[in-house]
């Protein structure tokens, strides 16, 4: 088995049935992640208990005890999400020291199914940013190029999966954080249907838009990763009571498959590479007897002006309780009680997060509540209404992720708008709590990966493996690794 | 109430912390004796990540209480946050109701002691988390979290009373249906039911609205009584001398009967308030109300209309009786054993509540059980012992909790009524008083009090005065 391209279940099997030792597996890793970490800053915190993790497991083997379906995965696992006494940073000054005393819901269930964290990704603070440069911890670079971002904000998850620091990563997707560093790093990259994975022990960027999902080599990888961390959560009231389909079970026609290219998404922003890959995967499919259908989301335009204010008014409240009172940073130099908050705070968190915490103030403010906040409510429905309506006609969608390759490192980070603009395909994606994966499909003529997304209805993640994994035969980029 | 030809306008903010086992959006117990922050978990500290759910026990009490407060109930309400800082606020925010409360547009009918009736509208009532409890001490503060999160319906009334007074018996009511249904303690002192008052004032005659001042730390019905008595005359001077009065928020010193400004109007915050993404819509059946109102008690007024038409007390008295439901169930208990409901109502209002006051104590904890006090009432009625003697014995039995037959057979307290025997102390004091007998034989009639006295003397207290009476006319 080589290790370097073997899929999660092969590695399962091999453990399981003595083959290999998950402190093996464990080695192969960790040595490939310390590696990379020098090259790429993807990890920001190793879990020092990850060998004697994978030797206690070993020993579960052979003592006969029942293993998980994960068993000896190490799993590199976005610093979002919260590890029991293994620090948990978002990626921000202000949680620094912060060791929680809770895991994720996430993290829980991954480790009930056998897999070992190897480490914390490196993300943008507080998953706000596009490129991994907001990072207190510093930017994440690509792998496929070190001068190139790899995009964000699960930048460091989407890097590790690349680099195979780990042949599983988790990330979480607000506005196209896992599908966008998937596509630019040659990862497939799953935002779940939006309650399909709990939240609870996730640092909470916009409630109503963040979702956990898997990061990894391979779709078979991302299915059975799902499988293992869907389904409903008494801790997370907007997990959805959905029954949990074995989508490691994928089916392998698209036969008659009806697919909808929503024109919006092909106009004249999206680069010539990033169109051709598309095309060419639209081909295959074809030839594969899916059956293309032009659909329209009339409301695309208003998609990052919308996201931009749901997203940054809700975060301007989740933030809210970084205030040095009982976590985090604490300003030594506060003599009242106005400056324990105002200079923790200062202090504390960088300069993107202060941004969108000042917009999100702004537009949640008496007297901008009905032109901003609500506003942006009212045309969330309707371009959920879009969608809805799209799919009276068809499976599922195919589009771009972004509009071209990764850009290079600190091209784009002066100027937010510009910044912002790179979420126009993905951010629509959450404001309807539809499920969306990035599928490696290409690498542009620089030698930069780029993925084609995929768009399901609510709850029907399966039609996106179904898809992407005919992509992924087809494509035959899903092997190839950075050097 | 009047002063200067200006009437006052109050309507009253209750928080009543609800009696759940667990608090509002997590598992911790909501048990008032604990240490520092010991009822406390990662969702009521504000840690990052966590998430609120919601305590479905919340949903009956709510229920519950909007059945009894005659409100409309919204099968659809929606949580929201209340944005602003402060270091007993673990989140940042209070996940309060806002623009959909679970209960609007109800009223509660009060009785005043001059025996008027009043509705008073509620406007709403809506569920949120309590927060911490900070405490300073000189240059350093602490906050204990052990509230934070605990479940509190807030129970806004429309600005429907005239007077301190109203404001005082509109909370008793409010308290006591509460205390009936069972949701809430009531506990002003410890703050299990809190109430910020809003008072403005206006020309008599006028319709509109003045500007309303806020009052807040008022935790006993005197307290609220003698604050707004207070705020009522400080604004009517102001308005006397000309001074614009300004919308604020008033803290009430006890020990000085003053109010004093906490915050103005521009220092308000405002809130932001969005809908709380972490929180479901709060939505229940209309079976679910229908199980509800059928289980619902007697609520007190319904009860003192009973006392009222069973026992023929005064209804002011019914009123009081059932001010909680402890003390409904005491006298029912104690009127099981005796005809005279009036006078176990009397001994009620007058001496026990007084004597339960002094001592703080809540009826539960009376020395005197119905049983005994029933007992007394009904040895006074048999003539055993009279009036004054009841006095006595019911002292008594505060201080020992002895049965009334046991403190008067002890105490040799029986009433004599024996004619022969009073005859005898008669003659006895006639012979030890002839100058007194010599002047009432002629003519100084005011001394027949003289000689009662002196004969229930004689008898230690025992005589009794009907039959004393009697026979000293027809003896001196």
């Amino acid at each position: 088995m080589n290790l370097e391209t073997a899929k999660i279940s092969e590695i399962v099997n091999s453990v399981q049935s003595n083959k290999i030792s998950a402190a093996e597996v464990m080695q192969f890793f960790l040595q490939r992640a310390r590696q990379w970490q020098d090259k790429t800053n993807a990890i920001i915190t190793f879990n020092p208990e990850a060998e004697a993790q994978a030797a206690k497991l070993d020993a579960a083997i052979a003592k006969g005890e029942q293993v998980g379906p994960l068993a000896g995965i190490p799993v590199v696992v976005k610093d979002l999400l919260c590890t029991k006494n293994l620090k948990t940073t978002a990626g921000s000054k202000i949680l620094d020291n912060f060791v929680p005393p809770y895991s994720s819901t996430v993290v829980e269930r991954l480790e009930n199914a056998g897999a070992i964290v190897l480490g914390k990704a490196n993300l943008d603070e507080f998953a706000m940013g596009s490129s991994n440069e907001t990072s207190y911890y510093g930017n994440v670079k690509n792998p496929w190029s070190l001068e190139h971002v790899p995009g964000g904000s699960s930048g460091g998850s989407a890097a590790a999966a690349a680099a195979r620091m780990a042949p599983l990563a988790i990330g979480t997707d607000t506005g196209g954080s896992i599908r966008q560093p998937a596509s630019f790093c040659n990862v497939v990259g799953l935002k779940p249907t939006y309650g399909r994975v709990s939240r609870y022990g996730i640092v909470a960027y916009a409630s109503s838009l963040d979702q956990a999902g898997p990061m990894a080599n391979y779709i078979e990888d991302v299915a059975l990763a799902l499988e293992v961390i869907g389904g409903k959560d008494p801790r997370d009231m907007t997990s959805a009571n959905q029954a949990v389909p074995q989508f490691s079970n994928i089916q392998k026609e698209v036969k008659g498959l009806k697919i909808g290219l929503p024109k919006e998404y092909f106009g004249e922003a999206l680069s010539s590479e990033v169109r051709s890959i598309c095309e060419e995967s639209i081909a295959k499919l074809k030839s594969a007897g899916a059956e293309f259908v032009d659909v329209e989301i009339p409301h695309l335009d208003y998609t990052i002006a919308t996201y931009y204010i749901i997203a940054t008014s809700e975060a301007s409240s989740n933030l809210a309780r970084y205030d040095g009172v009982r976590y985090g940073h604490r300003s030594e130099d506060a003599k009242t009680l106005e400056d324990l908050y105002c200079n923790t705070r200062a202090e504390g968190f960088g300069e993107e997060v202060k941004r969108r915490i000042m917009l999100g103030t702004y537009s949640l403010s008496s007297g901008y509540y009905d032109a901003y906040y609500l506003k942006a409510c009212k045309v969330r429905r309707l371009l959920q209404n879009d969608f809805l309506k799209a799919f009276e006609k068809v499976d599922l969608l195919l589009s771009p992720v972004t509009t071209s390759a990764a850009f290079k490192v600190g091209e784009r980070i002066s100027d937010p708008l510009e910044m912002y603009l790179n979420d126009i395909y993905t951010t629509s994606t959450n404001l309807a709590g539809l499920p969306g994966m990035s599928v490696p499909a290409g690498f542009s003529s620089a030698g930069l990966p780029i993925g084609v997304q995929l768009t399901a209805p609510h709850f029907a993640e399966d039609r996106l493996f179904q898809v992407g994994k005919v992509i992924q035969d087809m494509q035959n980029v899903a092997d190839r690794r950075p050097q | 109430m009047i002063i200067h030809d200006f009437e006052c306008v109050i309507g009253i903010e209750v928080h009543a912390q609800l009696k759940t086992k667990t608090k509002l959006f997590c598992s911790c117990p909501t048990t008032f004796e604990a240490g520092d922050n010991e009822n406390t978990c990662p969702v009521c500290m504000g840690m990052p990540g966590v998430l609120p759910v919601f305590n479905k026990e919340v949903l009956n009490f709510a229920i519950k209480t909007g059945l009894a407060l005659n409100c409309e109930l919204d099968s659809a309400s929606v949580f929201a946050r209340k944005n602003y800082f402060y270091p007993d606020l673990p989140k940042g925010y209070q996940i309060s109701q806002y623009e959909k409360p679970i209960c609007k547009e109800g009223y509660v009918d009060i009785v005043l002691a001059d025996g008027e009736h009043k509705r008073i509208r509620i406007e709403r009532a809506h569920l949120e988390e309590d927060a911490g409890k900070s405490t300073h001490h000189g240059n350093y503060s602490l906050v204990n979290y052990n509230r934070s999160s605990m479940p509190l319906l807030e129970i806004v009334s429309g600005p429907d009373m005239r007077s301190p007074a109203e404001a005082a018996a509109y909370v008793k009511s409010l308290r006591s249906i509460l205390q009936f249904i069972e949701v809430c303690d009531g506990n002003l002192e410890e703050g299990s039911m809190r109430a910020d008052c809003n008072i403005s004032i206006r020309k008599q005659g006028d319709t509109g609205l003045g500007t309303k001042v806020e009052l807040k730390n008022l935790n006993s019905f005197r307290f609220i009584e003698k604050a707004l008595t207070f705020e009522f005359e400080r604004q009517v001077d102001a308005a006397m001398s000309g001074e614009t009065i300004i919308q604020e928020t008033r803290l009430y010193d006890k020990d000085k009967n003053k109010t004093y400004s906490m915050r103005s109007k521009e220092d308000a915050h405002d809130y932001r308030y969005f809908p709380e993404p972490d929180v479901l819509t709060l939505t229940f059946e209309e079976a679910l109300v229908d199980k509800i109102k059928k289980d619902l008690p007697e609520l007190p007024l319904a009860t003192a209309k009973r006392f009222v038409s069973d026992y023929g007390i005064p209804e002011y008295d019914a009123v009081v009786l059932t001010q909680s439901k402890a003390l409904a169930l005491y006298y029912e208990s104690a009127i099981a054993d005796t005809k005279n409901a009036k006078a176990v109502s009397n001994w009620i209002m007058t001496e026990l509540l007084r004597e339960l006051n002094d001592a703080k104590k809540s009826i539960e904890e009376s020395p005197i059980s119905a049983k005994q006090l029933a007992k007394m009432v009904e040895l006074v009625d048999a003539g055993t012992i009279s009036g004054k003697m009841a006095k006595d014995v019911f002292a008594e039995m505060w201080k020992t909790s002895k049965d009334p037959e046991q403190i008067i057979d002890e105490k040799g307290m029986k009433q004599v009524s024996d004619e022969d025997a009073l005859l005898k102390i008669i003659e006895e004091v006639k012979a030890a008083n002839p100058k007194q007998l010599e002047e009432f034989k002629s003519g100084k009639d005011k001394l027949f009090g003289f000689f009662v006295g002196q004969c229930m003397k004689a008898s230690k207290g025992q005589a009794n005065p009907s039959v004393l009476n009697k026979l000293l006319k027809a003896n001196l």
